[in-house]
């Protein structure tokens, strides 16, 4: 677990020195997250902890259940906190782009039994950072 | 250094880093580049005067909760420590054949390493300046072994330099060397640094460069002794008749030099790295395992901590004894040291400072993966020579570690098939359940040797944001967040006072457990004898 300085330090170096795509080789992976859509999002990072399901997990303490949570309905609210963390959860406002924050909030409000109609929009979210 | 641009420090390098990549790039930054990461453990503590038979109730029987309460017992305090799991050490862990682990979402992984086998799935290595914990392990006598940081013989590999083909390290170095100093050599040869360096100084730099470089009498870098003597041969010098070593060839500059390796040996460079590391023999658990015998009696396992309150009398803690159907209990004490990691103790009424409030609230933890694997034989070190080191990937698994003890045996070994770490695509790494995660360790390290397809038993993938204890890694400090909320973390608050990795500038590292600790009860000592 010690080496985080270093390794976060040679991401930032490979973005620095232009190694970040093409054709240059980034030894080291990306400070960005690479999905775009909710779904691959979902999978690729909110499930580690909110579960396949979003039925949440609990140890000594909890993640909450994403499913059939009426905290979803103001969508500011999921917007602010994927932006900004709420203490155990990170913030990934800065791994996001505005589109990849209004996607995941979207997929998670019309999936695992939420069915909110209203949408976020990528100028939604540009608002709230 | 006159350059504005060149950094000097880490510090520099992450202002600089600001400024040319912008703050998105920062994200990795803020989660840690940790200033100093130099210890200042100082040699044992020695807490005098009269505590008046005081008593201390410590949160949590990790690294930090248990040196203090290894001090404080020595100085007169009346002890006691509640702890969630049912074993001492917490992040200090070892897993053996016939354990089990149950993450968050409730799978259970059976280990079924060989007896004498194990994994390490939080911290494995200990830098020789870390003499905190070092000092610990010599009180409690851990015998330590190396740990073998640096190894010629392991890989560097990138999935998309040299059409994927894993380079020894040896090579990666001794051509980087070559090269550079083959044109640095050039440069001065046509007089080009001419305005830098005075004729002494020009000389002496072309014989370093020469030999240094493995340059050849024309001060190029190709194909010879020179160069074979650093990179490694094809076939090296051997004895009696046929005997005449065989030079390798080494790699295109072209393609060396757009490639990114020269990360690998960038890492290895840095202090956290550098010879001499150790290891505890028989697992780095083996740290928790000693502090908990010594401490055998005072630590109530199983209990998880659901309410703290204080008052200007006390401390009154509320928890479920998990070996008792969950029955609420409370204990109560004079004072009270808290190692309960910030993603939990955010979750639990407290009744503190709003200042400390915030900055618990305000402290995510990172994400990390770790993947042991049991093959049916050491193939890294009969096929390949590979005795202990690192492999370094830029594949999703980042590491590939080979053990640094058990050298030469016959029979099954384990080794880490993955540490991924701290970086966005670690979740997609965490993300897996442990049998995709272990697969995908497989297929990944495949890539490197493929013998693991034949060769592959068991293996065991811990998620580091599903460990039920800590709910990630390590507190993943901004530098911004810690400017604002670090002290307030540290700061006495009433009765309590805060100790772990994640009030300490070595992040992640049980050193800054250690000082942590042992800062936070020096602290707390004044506060009880001016009491």
């Amino acid at each position: 677990m010690q080496s985080i300085r270093f390794y976060s330090g040679l991401v930032l170096l490979t973005a620095t020195l232009g190694f970040s795509g093409g054709a240059q080789a980034q030894l080291f992976p990306q400070a960005k997250l690479p999905q775009q859509t909710g779904e691959a999002i979902y999978k690729g990072v909110c499930q580690t902890c909110h579960m396949p399901d979003a039925k949440g997990a609990v140890g000594a303490g909890t993640y909450p259940a994403l499913a059939n949570n009426s905290k979803l309905e103001v969508s500011g609210y999921p917007v602010a906190v994927v932006i900004h963390g709420q203490k155990a959860m990170p913030s990934f406002g800065q791994a996001m782009s505005d589109e990849q924050v209004a996607n995941i909030v979207n997929y998670v409000r019309t999936h695992f039994g939420n069915n909110y109609k209203d949408s976020v929009t990528p100028d939604d979210v540009k608002a709230a950072r | 250094m006159s350059d504005p641009q060149q950094p000097k420090s880490r510090r520099d390098l992450l202002k600089l880093i600001g400024r040319t990549a912008g703050t998105a790039v920062m994200y990795q930054a803020m989660v840690d580049m940790g200033y100093a990461a130099t210890s200042d453990f100082t040699g044992p503590v020695k807490l005098s005067g009269d505590v008046k038979k005081a008593s201390v109730l410590i949160l949590g029987a990790g690294i930090a909760g248990m040196v203090a309460a290894y001090e404080l017992r020595k100085a007169g305090y009346r002890v006691q420590i509640l702890e969630y799991n049912g074993r001492p050490g917490g992040r200090n862990w070892s897993l053996y054949g016939g354990d089990t682990y149950t993450e968050m979402g409730g799978l259970t992984q059976h280990v079924r390493f060989d007896k004498g086998l194990y994994f390490n799935p939080g911290p494995w290595r200990i830098p020789y300046h870390h003499q905190g914990i070092l000092h610990y392990c010599q009180a409690l006598n851990v015998p330590l072994e190396p740990f073998v940081a640096i190894n010629n013989s392991s890989y560097i590999h990138s999935a998309r330099a040299f059409g994927g083909k894993p380079m020894r390290y040896r090579e990666v170095v001794a051509d980087y060397d070559g090269y550079i100093a083959e044109l640095l050599a050039k440069a001065v040869s046509q007089n080009q640094l001419d305005g830098a360096l005075s004729k002494d100084e020009k000389d002496g730099l072309m014989v370093m460069l020469r030999t240094w470089g493995a340059l050849d009498k024309n001060f190029e870098y190709k194909m010879g002794d020179a160069s074979s003597n650093m990179r490694g041969y094809d076939k090296p010098p051997g004895g009696g008749l046929d005997s005449v070593p065989v030079n390798s060839e080494p790699m295109a500059r072209k393609d060396l030099f757009s490639s990114a390796m020269w990360i690998s040996l960038f890492l290895n460079k840095t202090w956290d790295f550098q010879s001499q590391l150790f290891q505890p023999v028989g697992g780095m658990g083996m740290i928790g395992k000693a502090f908990g015998q010594a401490l055998n009696g005072l630590i109530r396992y199983n209990c998880q901590v659901t309410g703290i309150k204080q008052d200007d009398q006390g401390v009154t803690v509320t928890y479920k004894d998990q070996k008792n159907g969950g029955k609420v209990e409370t204990a109560t004490a004079d004072w009270c040291v808290n190692t309960i990691p910030a993603s939990v103790l955010s979750q639990i009424p407290m009744a503190v400072s709003s200042r400390l409030r915030n900055a618990v609230d305000s402290l995510s933890y990172i994400p990390a993966a770790k993947v042991g694997l049991q093959f049916k034989r050491r193939f890294w070190e009969e096929d390949e020579a590979i005795y202990g080191g690192v492999t370094y990937t830029d594949q999703p698994i980042f590491n590939i570690s080979y053990p640094s003890h058990g050298f030469f045996q016959k029979g099954p070994g384990v080794l880490l098939g993955a540490y991924a770490f701290a970086s966005m695509n670690t979740y997609g790494m965490e993300s897996l359940s442990a049998p995709d995660m272990i697969q995908a360790a497989l297929d990944q390290g495949a890539n490197i040797h493929p013998q693991y397809k034949s060769e592959f038993q068991h293996g065991v993938a811990v998620a580091w944001h599903r460990v039920p204890w800590t709910l990630g890694c390590s507190g993943g400090w901004s530098d911004e967040n810690r400017a604002r909320h670090y002290d307030d973390m540290c700061a006495i608050d009433g009765r309590m006072v805060l100790a772990g990795e994640h009030c300490s500038r070595l992040p992640a590292w049980q050193e800054g457990a250690v000082l942590s600790a042992l800062d936070a009860i020096k602290r707390l000592h004044q506060r009880v004898l001016s009491a």
